[in-house]
Formats: C-alpha cells, sequence, structure tokens
C-alpha cells in the first residue's frame, strides 16, 4: 500500500473515532441538488499525492494546513464570538445576555481604554475615556456585576486585556469562586499579548522585560491551575490595523509568538507543557484569495516552527488555533451598509481559512460603537455563512485550488523571509526596539494611503461610487456622566472594604516583584480582598517603571 | 526663503490606534511642512505646552476612542487660557457628523474624517493659517 494510502487510512480511522464520540451536524451532507457532499476532497493522481502530503496533509494532521480538526465544520461550526464591552459592567451584562440570546457560543470582552492601561476610573488619565471603547472594570465589584447570572462552568470568555492580563484573569478566577466553580473548569482566553502593544496598539504599560516575565508567569500558573485557559491569544489583528500587509501580518505575529516561546522555555517551562494553550487571532480583509492562503500558509509554518525549531512533540503543541476578526480598518464611515457586504466577504475568507471562533464587525463601527440592531446582523451574517451557503460541510474546500496552493505557498516564502531576518536582529524584542515592525508596517500604511488617494485602490463608497448627503445612521452614546459614576462608586468601595488587608496583600504583591516568584497567587490575592486595578498596576509600575517608546 | 508651516500632531488621551496620526504626519510633510509628533497618551496640558514650545503654527489632534468632545475643546481651552489665539486647531478620527458643530462651536477650526484625501487637510492649512509660516 502507497505511503499516501496508508496515511488516508489512519485519517479515516481517526475520523470514524472521532464521528463516533462526536457526530457530525447531519448524517449526510449535500447539496441543494441533492449531490453528496463528501468530508474531504483529495488528489487522485499518483504524481499529486506525495506533494500532498508533504504540502497539505490530512486535516487535524502535520503540517495541519487543512485545519487542525479531522472534521473541522462538519462535526461543529467555529465559535462565533461577538466582541462586546461599553458603558458601565451592568450595561455590558445587559448585552452579553442579549447576544447569548441571539445564539451567540462565546463572551468576548472589550475593556475601556483606563482598564486596558491599569488606571482606576477616577484617574485623571482616564478623563473623557471611562467606559468608550468598552467596559470599565476597576474591581472585583465590577468583574462580578460584569458576569451577573452568567455560568462560567458552561460559558467560554475571552477577555480582550494585555498589559494588566493578570489581573483581570485574576478577577475572573475570583468571580468563579464566588459562584463555586473551581478554576480548573473554567474555559476562555486572554489576549495576554504585549509584544504587538509596542508594534501596534499602544496600549503597553511596562517595559519589555518585566512584560514577559508576567506573561511566562500566567503561563505556568494556569498550566497547574486553569489548564483550559488558552494563556495568551498572539495577535496579529492590530499589527493588520496599523497598516500591514497580509504577509506582514503572519510573519509578525508568528516572530512574536516565538518570542514568547523562547521565554518561557529560558524560563525553564517545558514545551509541550504550556505550547497546547497558545492561540492565535488574525485579521481577515477584502483580499478574499489572499486572506484565505494567509489562514493556511500560517498554520503550516506554525507546525513546522513548533516541531523542528523547538522540539515539541505533543500534535497539540504544533496546532495554531486561532481567532478571527473581521477588518475595522476595511469599513468605511461612507455608505454604512456596504459596510454588511465587506463583513460577509471576510468572514467567509475566514471561514474558508479553517478559523476556530469568528467576531463580525458591525456596520457602524467606523463611526461609533455597535447599536444592537447592528450586532445582531454581524451575528447573523456568520449564521448565515453557517447554515445557509454550505461552505461548512466539506473540509477546506478550496484546497487543491491551483490558485489558493500557489498564494499558501509564495505568503509561506515572504513570511519565512521576514522571520529570519528579525532572527538575525536577534529576535521579535529587538526587533521591536529597534523599531523595525513600526516602520515596515507605517511604510506599507503609507503606501496603502496613497494608492486610495491616486484612486488606483478603490474603495466602493468613498473614493468611487459616492454620493452626497448621506443620511445617518443612529450611533450608540456612552453615558458621558460614567466617568463620574464610577468615580463615586471607586469611593465607596475604599470606604468600604479592609483596606489594612488590601495594603498587606499589596505590600506582599510588591516583594514578590522585586524578586523572582510567579506574581499570579499574589495579584490573586490582592483581587479577592478588593484592591483595585490602578492599585495593583502601580504596585508593579513601582517596581517595573514604564515603558516610553523612541519615536520614528 | 520661506520658513516652512509647523505642525504638531497629537494623540490627547489614552486611545493607542495612531496610524491615522502617522500617514497624516508622513502626508504633511511630503506637502512640504515640518511636523512634530507627540506620541501617545498626550494630556490636553501636555500638547498645548509643546505646541508653545515648539511654535508651531498648526495643531492636528487625533482621536478614535471616543473621547473627542471631552478632550478636543480642552486644548482651545487651554491655548486661549495661555493667551494663543493665532495656532490653527484641526482634528481628525472617529468622529460622527453630529458631533462636528459642537466641536466647530468650541473652536476646533476643521475635522477631517477618514477618507479625507491629505492634500485636502494640506490646502486647508495653506488657506487658513493664522500666523505667518514666517517667524
Amino acid at each position: 500500500m502507497s505511503d499516501f494510502n496508508e496515511k488516508l487510512d489512519a485519517w479515516q480511522r481517526k475520523v470514524e473515532k472521532a464521528v463516533a464520540k462526536f457526530p457530525e451536524r447531519k448524517r449526510r451532507f449535500t447539496t441543494s441538488s441533492d449531490l453528496e457532499v463528501d468530508r474531504l476532497y483529495i488528489p487522485k493522481e499518483n504524481g499529486e499525492q506525495q506533494t500532498y502530503l508533504e504540502k497539505l496533509g490530512f486535516p487535524g494532521e502535520y503540517p495541519f494546513t487543512r485545519g487542525i480538526q479531522p472534521t473541522m465544520y462538519r462535526g461543529r461550526y467555529w465559535t462565533m464570538r461577538q466582541y462586546a464591552g461599553f458603558g458601565s459592567a451592568e450595561e455590558t451584562n445587559e448585552r452579553f445576555r442579549y447576544l447569548l440570546k441571539q445564539g451567540q457560543t462565546g463572551l468576548s470582552t472589550a475593556f475601556d481604554l483606563p482598564t486596558q492601561i491599569g488606571y482606576d476610573a477616577d484617574h485623571p488619565m482616564a478623563r473623557g475615556e471611562v467606559g468608550k471603547v468598552g467596559v470599565s472594570i476597576s474591581s472585583l465589584v465590577d468583574m462580578e456585576t460584569l458576569l451577573k447570572g452568567i455560568p462560567l462552568d458552561k460559558v467560554s470568555t475571552s477577555m480582550t486585556i494585555n498589559a494588566p492580563a493578570s489581573v483581570l484573569l485574576a478577577m475572573y478566577i475570583a468571580v468563579g469562586e464566588k459562584q463555586g466553580v473551581s478554576s480548573d473548569k473554567l474555559t476562555g482566553t486572554i489576549q495576554n499579548d504585549i509584544l504587538k502593544e509596542y508594534v501596534a496598539r499602544g496600549t503597553y504599560i511596562y517595559p519589555p522585560a518585566p512584560s514577559m516575565r508576567l506573561i511566562t508567569n500566567i503561563f505556568e500558573y494556569c498550566a497547574d491551575k486553569v489548564p483550559n485557559w488558552n494563556t495568551i491569544s498572539i495577535s496579529g489583528y492590530h499589527i493588520r490595523e496599523a497598516g500591514s500587509t497580509a504577509v506582514q501580518e503572519v510573519a509578525f505575529t508568528i516572530s512574536n509568538a516565538i518570542a514568547y516561546v523562547q521565554a518561557a522555555v529560558d524560563a525553564g517551562l517545558p514545551v509541550d507543557k504550556f505550547a497546547p494553550r497558545l492561540s492565535f487571532f488574525f485579521n481577515a480583509h477584502n483580499n478574499f484569495m489572499e486572506e484565505i492562503a494567509k489562514f493556511r500558509a500560517a498554520r503550516r509554518i506554525w507546525a513546522k516552527i513548533m516541531r523542528h525549531r523547538f522540539k515539541a512533540e505533543d500534535p497539540k503543541s504544533w496546532q495554531l488555533r486561532f481567532h478571527t476578526q473581521t477588518g475595522g480598518s476595511t469599513l468605511t464611515a461612507q455608505q454604512p451598509d456596504n459596510n454588511i457586504v465587506r463583513v460577509t466577504i471576510q468572514a467567509l475568507a475566514a471561514v474558508l481559512g479553517g478559523t476556530q471562533s469568528l467576531h463580525t464587525n458591525s456596520r457602524d463601527e467606523a463611526l461609533a460603537l455597535p447599536t444592537e440592531d447592528s450586532a445582531r446582523i454581524a451575528l447573523r451574517t456568520q449564521q448565515i455563512i453557517a447554515y445557509e451557503s454550505g461552505v461548512a460541510d466539506t473540509i477546506d474546500p478550496l484546497g487543491g485550488s491551483y490558485y489558493i496552493e500557489s498564494l499558501t505557498d509564495e505568503i509561506e516564502k515572504e513570511v519565512m523571509r521576514y522571520i529570519e531576518k528579525i532572527d538575525e536582529m536577534g529576535g521579535a524584542v529587538t526587533a521591536i526596539e529597534q523599531g523595525y515592525m513600526q516602520r515596515e508596517i507605517q511604510q506599507a500604511s503609507y503606501r496603502t494611503q496613497m494608492a486610495i488617494e491616486s484612486g488606483e485602490d478603490v474603495v466602493v463608497g468613498m473614493n468611487k461610487f459616492t454620493i452626497e448627503n448621506e443620511p445617518q445612521p443612529e450611533l450608540l452614546r456612552v453615558n458621558p456622566a460614567l466617568g463620574k459614576i464610577q468615580a463615586e462608586r471607586l469611593a465607596k468601595l475604599r470606604s468600604e472594604r479592609n483596606n489594612e488587608e488590601v495594603q498587606t496583600k499589596l505590600q506582599a504583591l510588591k516583594t514578590a516583584a522585586e524578586g523572582q516568584d510567579n506574581l499570579m497567587p499574589y495579584i490573586l490575592d490582592a483581587v479577592r480582598v478588593y484592591a483595585t486595578t490602578g492599585e495593583i498596576c502601580d504596585v508593579m509600575r513601582s517596581v517595573f517603571g514604564e515603558y516610553r517608546p523612541s519615536l520614528f | 526663503m520661506e520658513q516652512k508651516i509647523r505642525v504638531l500632531v497629537a494623540k490627547p488621551g489614552l486611545d493607542g490606534h495612531d496610524r491615522g496620526a502617522l500617514v497624516i504626519a508622513q502626508g504633511l510633510r511630503d506637502e512640504g511642512m515640518e511636523v512634530i509628533y507627540t506620541g501617545l497618551r498626550q494630556t490636553p496640558e501636555q500638547i498645548v505646552a509643546a505646541a508653545i514650545q515648539e511654535d508651531v503654527s498648526v495643531i492636528g489632534l487625533s482621536s478614535l476612542s471616543g473621547a473627542h468632545l471631552e478632550l478636543f475643546p480642552e486644548v482651545v481651552r487651554l491655548l486661549k487660557e495661555q493667551g494663543i489665539d493665532d495656532v490653527l486647531v484641526i482634528g481628525g478620527g472617529v468622529i460622527p457628523d453630529e458631533d462636528i458643530p459642537l466641536l466647530k462651536q468650541a473652536g476646533i477650526d476643521e475635522i477631517f474624517t477618514p477618507g479625507t484625501p491629505i492634500k485636502k487637510t494640506a490646502d486647508f492649512i495653506r488657506s487658513h493659517l493664522k500666523k505667518g509660516a514666517v517667524s
């Protein structure tokens, strides 16, 4: 029997086992003409089969080009995870419940900028920003309100939090304790990707070295205590939003990922102990075929790096699992309903690229946070792709397309050139400190702007097919008094809690930060006695200092 | 020789999305202006202090986080408090149309929203300068 047939047989046995345990969505998949849809389409020619094994492999198998699960969406759709958060914890809790009722299958939390930068709502720098781009969480009280009535043993929660990820994760664990859900039952993700903050998003607090320590502390703590938690979501999303190309998005994200893995290995963690909990976060823009190829290439590159460079042995360590969000910067304020169409194309690319979870942007996001109606349409977009289009009925439907395979190869090649260059510079941290990634992105972003201004790149409704006097849609407004309300709540909390205990726990954290201990248990202790986000981050600021970027 | 127009591009508040600010900075440089970028997380006080120190004719404010109604007018108020009335203040970012009249009433000279060609912004600056480019 040929190598190809042996591998095919092995895959089929694996599928049978998986299907016996988790049946596929339907007993039989068909097109609208009642033609049978196979689980997988593969090359029939002998000559193609060897290349197939090397480059694509079977779904759920190295190098995972066709997806990380043996049956992909035939078994279960991706997680439909709409990012939400604005105003107070009460308002966001209400939006969460609305989205769950509409069929969303996981929560995803947006925090406001003060929370993301470790300032309490009453800090002078928080002025004008409280509750604006996400929910304001200054203490465990806010987190309890945010998650009220949401069973943490049943719902998985993603939290877009980076510099203070340890603090917000500790709050989540503490709410679990109060609900009687032990930390080993919690499922979700913290973004926890500081390197891309220096590159693209700007919500950093500490310099790179202590930031990397906090991240490896989280890896280590969670491997023992919160084993089902995705401890990092290494993000290309913001790199892309800052103006990078698709190739740069993958290259810089994987370079950052290499830095995290190296840091953890250097800290003495065995690679297979933490690598299965690493996850990724990518963007989906409009160039449909390139986006699909990008996801497939990223999976193959990561599998090779983990297997050969880091010598991981657990196949789970080789798998690149990722969340996708459609591209915010591709949306236009002009003719906002056009954005529904853009989002559909982008979401379809993510699904054809094999994403594990997806957020579809709302039509009004170039103007403000989404209204409830816009958020529902965005979720419906995913549901229509899943339930009506049929693209989820066979695995990796575009696999084998000459164009897709060629683009996948090209992207891999270009990405590897960047990765090698960054390796030569001394790795991602050095490349970022020297401003290399930032400059590359900025040049790409300027080229894009010039192409749009010259009309070489068409943006429908903006530089072509425009209309005069567009009606403006209804926008979501965050209560401008929220900053004051949150400040009053904080004052009340500070007068009611046991401040002596708070000081003791903060002091213990400070001592630990000055030493080598894992900081997670100390942060958790401080959170439990209602020390605030700002107080905890200030303690670490006093030890670690703050990052100041050089300007380019 | 005529001196170049000096522009301060500033990011007030905590918003870290500076793609637009960086593109504008580069674009105005290509239009022949001298551009100073403050970097992220600037308070209105810091922006006004930088504007004075750098002796600019134009301040360009960028915000995408929805804090513009609080932070942009504060820059204008502080300029007035310092007795400065010859600096052109313009803004951009994610700013709903209905907020534009409010910002203009508060003394912002113009708001440029996404989709505006850089040339248009540069032309506006050149035709609305309040203090001479020659100092």
